[in-house]
């Protein structure tokens, strides 16, 4: 499978989530800046990644998501091709209307970086088929904004929906029902604040990120 | 033209930053604080054929996120 994996200034987590991709999918992910207007032809998903994108300058992720790169993104999107939000991806992909809600500073005002458990909510979406629905997994968070805000009309649509993919197993961040990680109507965007691609082999002290890159090459195919 | 838009957290929005700082007025000994709610102000020269229309769509697609912001626009 071919993947974009897309370049901000201020993205620093490009080159793991690249790393964590050429790991599962065997080919190496081409790097998309951001004042590309256009996808490379025939990648089978995109990845938005962590980082701090235009210094999180006006809101975190505000500036990314209007770059030029994000129409095509969100135009691919809107076609259904897997998109994944990573941390600061996930502010973007808000930003830019992709997925609902908005992440927030801290409730803490901290800076959190640890690992932390989540549980996995849903698994019909275009990343999560190789985990168990309840399953308790850890991944990284590093963030200082990951405070997820929707008002409670949203909130219970998307719960309602099966969007909610992660929720955090203990408080974190103060995120409104303690949720980690949503997806889009259609399940091919996901957005989470934690950090799969941190979590890919045992050497990382645990490799439970793998599987989302697994479920996603499943569904998308090599 | 000269601009002034006021960007604020809606009601009932948790504002982190705004409680951080009652707080920290409380521990200085101003006790009369009741609440706290912390905001941007933009200042903006625009041409003076900018429109309402311009300057509304300015702050819908960038200066506010409107899922969890209100703005105002105050025009010098």
């Amino acid at each position: 499978m071919k993947s974009a994996v897309i370049v901000f200034p201020g993205s620093n987590c490009d080159r793991d989530l690249a790393v964590a991709l050429e790991a599962v999918t065997g080919t190496t992910p081409t790097m998309v800046w951001h004042g590309d207007t256009a996808l490379p032809d025939g990648v089978g998903m995109v990845a938005v990644p962590g980082g701090f994108s235009y210094g999180d300058y006006l809101r975190s992720g505000a500036i990314a998501a209007r770059s030029p790169i994000m129409h095509a993104v969100v135009a691919a999107a809107g076609n259904g091709l897997p998109v994944l939000g990573v941390c600061n991806g996930f502010q973007v992909l808000t930003e830019a209307g992709l997925l609902p809600g908005a992440l927030m500073r801290n409730a803490g005002l901290n800076f959190v970086c640890r690992d932390v458990a989540l549980t996995v909510e849903n698994t019909q979406n275009a990343f999560a088929g190789r985990y168990t629905i309840g399953e308790r997994v850890t991944f990284p968070v590093a963030h200082h904004d990951g405070n997820y805000f929707a008002d409670a009309a949203t909130l219970d649509r998307i719960e309602g929906e099966g969007r909610v993919a992660f929720r955090y197993a203990e408080p974190v961040n103060g995120s409104a029902r303690q949720i980690a990680g949503v997806v889009n109507a259609g399940g091919n965007v996901l957005g989470m604040m934690p950090h799969p691609e941190r979590k890919i082999e045992t050497a990382h002290g645990g490799n439970d990120g793998r599987r989302l890159f697994e479920g996603l090459l499943a569904t998308v195919g090599a | 033209m000269k601009l002034r838009i006021f960007v604020t957290l809606k009601p009932g929005v948790l504002d982190p930053q705004g409680r951080a700082i009652h707080h920290a007025l409380g521990s200085l000994g101003f006790d009369g604080v009741e609440d706290v709610r912390a905001g941007k102000l933009i200042e903006m020269e625009v041409a003076d054929s900018t429109d309402d229309a311009a300057i509304d769509s300015m702050c819908q697609k960038l200066l506010a996120n409107t899922v969890i912001e209100n703005y105002r626009v105050e025009r010098l």
